[in-house]
């Protein structure tokens, strides 16, 4: 049996400008960050990415290297709107094509059957169709002659996804209550690469088997990459990091590449993130040491504590 | 005295009455407090979810499974009423949470559409807007997300209400747009009309929004939402 195991390095040197990358997990929730923060290590750019928008959108666009997104929305979830993807958007710097979520589940399934397109009850009416004149009709060939949406399939060069486990052979296990839609985006790929938390030998005999999420077969590469999802959730293994996200959403693109996403592999990015969570404890225990001293030093003054 | 944020939860808490064992989907935090009075009290068969992967009872205890791809197959179904969210509307109930200004190019970039083109040819979708303003009513929407009356295709599409903190509207009209059908205790009729940014339909003699039971009082204070965040979304004035 193939062993195919990997190093994020590995699977961005199999990647190349000008593909179409489907990116699993769903807005801020168990993105394959580890994965798309080696790609932004390369040189690699015009891509089309097709994803349920979250921060894998918002850095990849940042950082100039999406020629078109195909997606129904980016969000980091707690933050509604993502601020770099926003930004992108309202300088023209992408091309869009904008689909409402079903439809964009139905892409992925009628890639994944290898079937041209698959008729939806959705887009019609709206500016969907406006904005994607490329979009065609089909007509019920049965006596309700409904006239429905031909989404066309999502086919895509290449899918990062990031579960909680895998085995070396590439079955992806999910721990958390969503699937999202990690499974499609595999078999929607010619090639599929898989980052985990860990990896394991086996999934052993208590294994739940509906967790099983990603089979092999539609896997070409495993990575493991402990809080590879980070700074997104990956529950029940950690949530999103909120304050990080904060940080990130907050931040000028340039300061917050520059700290944490301009060393030389993941590694960096976990010790830049695991300093600044420290800085960040140590200013909080100043700020209350500071607190209690200043509130020694007010006592008995109530005008100074308002 | 009931304050006006309780007169939104009842006027969203109506949306779901007589609408049987289909699931309520609040989007915010008045509609979330609606959904759950409708259940407690008039609705008893709505399902709900955690907001995550889970359909849950009104204790929090799981009783179903509903991760994203179920919850899609749910909207296209129709056994569910949602109560969305609206950057824009109009007289006929297009709704636009995708951008503002020239799509090709926004002057402000919101969600996107979401699955705002399904949900409105599919199961019925009500609005809750806590800020009511000719920003938000506007004439024309930038972005047709959700679809309105006017540009509605299918056998399913179905605009129950849309609620404000201001009043109640609905499309009971014989050209299907939008009609004051009740002002919120302390809001003018004139008032509603000058922060529309259409000509709403419905004459002067507006009826009130409904008058909450003691028990629905009760179930709000200190059953639903005993820390009164719904005074933080929609303020006394």
């Amino acid at each position: 049996m193939t062993d195919k195991t990997m190093s994020p390095e590995d699977v961005v040197g199999r990647l190349r400008s000008g593909m179409t990358i489907g990116i699993g997990g769903w807005g801020s929730r168990r993105k394959p960050m580890a994965l798309i923060r080696a790609l932004l290590r390369s040189e690699i750019t015009d891509l089309t990415v097709i994803a349920y928008g979250g921060p894998d959108v918002g850095v990849l666009a940042a950082a100039g290297r999406i020629r078109r997104l195909v997606a129904p929305f980016a969000t980091l979830d707690s933050i509604p709107l993502e601020p770099h993807f926003r930004a992108a958007r309202e300088r023209g710097a992408l091309e869009l094509t904008e689909l409402d979520e079903a439809m964009f589940m139905w892409g992925l399934h009628a890639a994944v059957n290898r079937l041209p397109f698959l008729p939806v009850r959705a887009g019609l009416g709206s500016d969907v169709m406006r904005v994607n004149p490329e979009l065609r009709t089909v007509t019920s060939p049965y006596e309700d002659s409904e006239e429905f949406v031909a989404v066309p399939a999502l086919r895509m060069d290449a899918a990062l996804v990031h579960v909680n486990r895998a085995d070396r052979l590439g079955n992806g296990q999910y721990l958390g209550p969503d699937p999202y839609f990690d499974d499609l985006f595999c078999e929607a790929a010619d090639t599929a690469y898989v980052s985990c938390e860990r990896i394991v030998d086996s999934f052993g005999p208590d294994v739940v088997p509906q967790t099983l999420l990603v089979s092999r077969h539609s896997v070409t590469g495993v990575v493991e990459t402990p809080n590879g999802a980070h700074f997104t959730s990956c529950v029940p293994d950690y949530g999103r990091d909120e304050p990080f996200q904060k940080l990130y959403a907050t931040t000028p693109w340039p300061e917050f590449a520059g700290r944490f996403l301009s060393g030389k592999g993941e590694d960096d990015y976990q010790a830049a993130v695991r300093t600044w969570h420290a800085e960040r404890a140590e200013e909080a225990e100043h700020a209350a040491q500071a607190g209690t001293a200043a509130k020694a030093a007010t006592a008995g003054n109530t005008e100074a504590q308002k | 005295m009931t304050s006006r944020a309780e007169y939104c939860v009842i006027a969203c808490a109506e949306a779901w009455r007589d609408n049987g064992e289909v699931l309520a989907s609040p989007m915010g935090l008045i509609p979330s407090f609606g959904a759950r009075l409708a259940k407690r009290t008039f609705s008893p068969d709505l399902l709900l979810t955690d907001g995550e992967a889970l359909l849950v009872g009104l204790d929090g205890e799981p009783e179903g499974w509903l991760p994203y791809r179920r919850h899609l197959t749910m909207v296209t179904g129709g056994r569910r009423h949602v109560m969305m969210g609206a950057s824009q509307i109009d007289r006929h109930g297009n709704q636009n949470i995708s951008c503002i200004g020239d799509w090709e190019r926004p002057a402000r970039q919101l969600l996107g559409v979401r699955g705002a083109p399904a949900n409105t040819l599919n199961n019925p979708v009500s609005y809750w807007i806590p800020k009511h303003s000719a920003r938000v009513f506007v004439e024309r929407v930038d972005m047709v997300s959700g679809v309105g009356y006017d540009r509605a295709v299918g056998p399913y599409h179905r605009l129950p209400r849309v609620v404000s903190d201001l009043g109640v509207f609905d499309f009971e009209t014989p050209d299907r747009t939008m009609r004051l059908a009740s002002v919120h205790p302390g809001v003018t009729v004139d008032e509603v009309r000058a922060a529309t940014g259409f000509a709403l339909a419905g004459g002067d003699e507006v009826p009130s929004t409904r008058e909450p039971t003691a028990e629905e009082l009760r179930l709000i204070r200190e059953v639903i939402d005993p820390k009164g965040l719904r005074e933080r979304e929609v303020p006394a004035r």
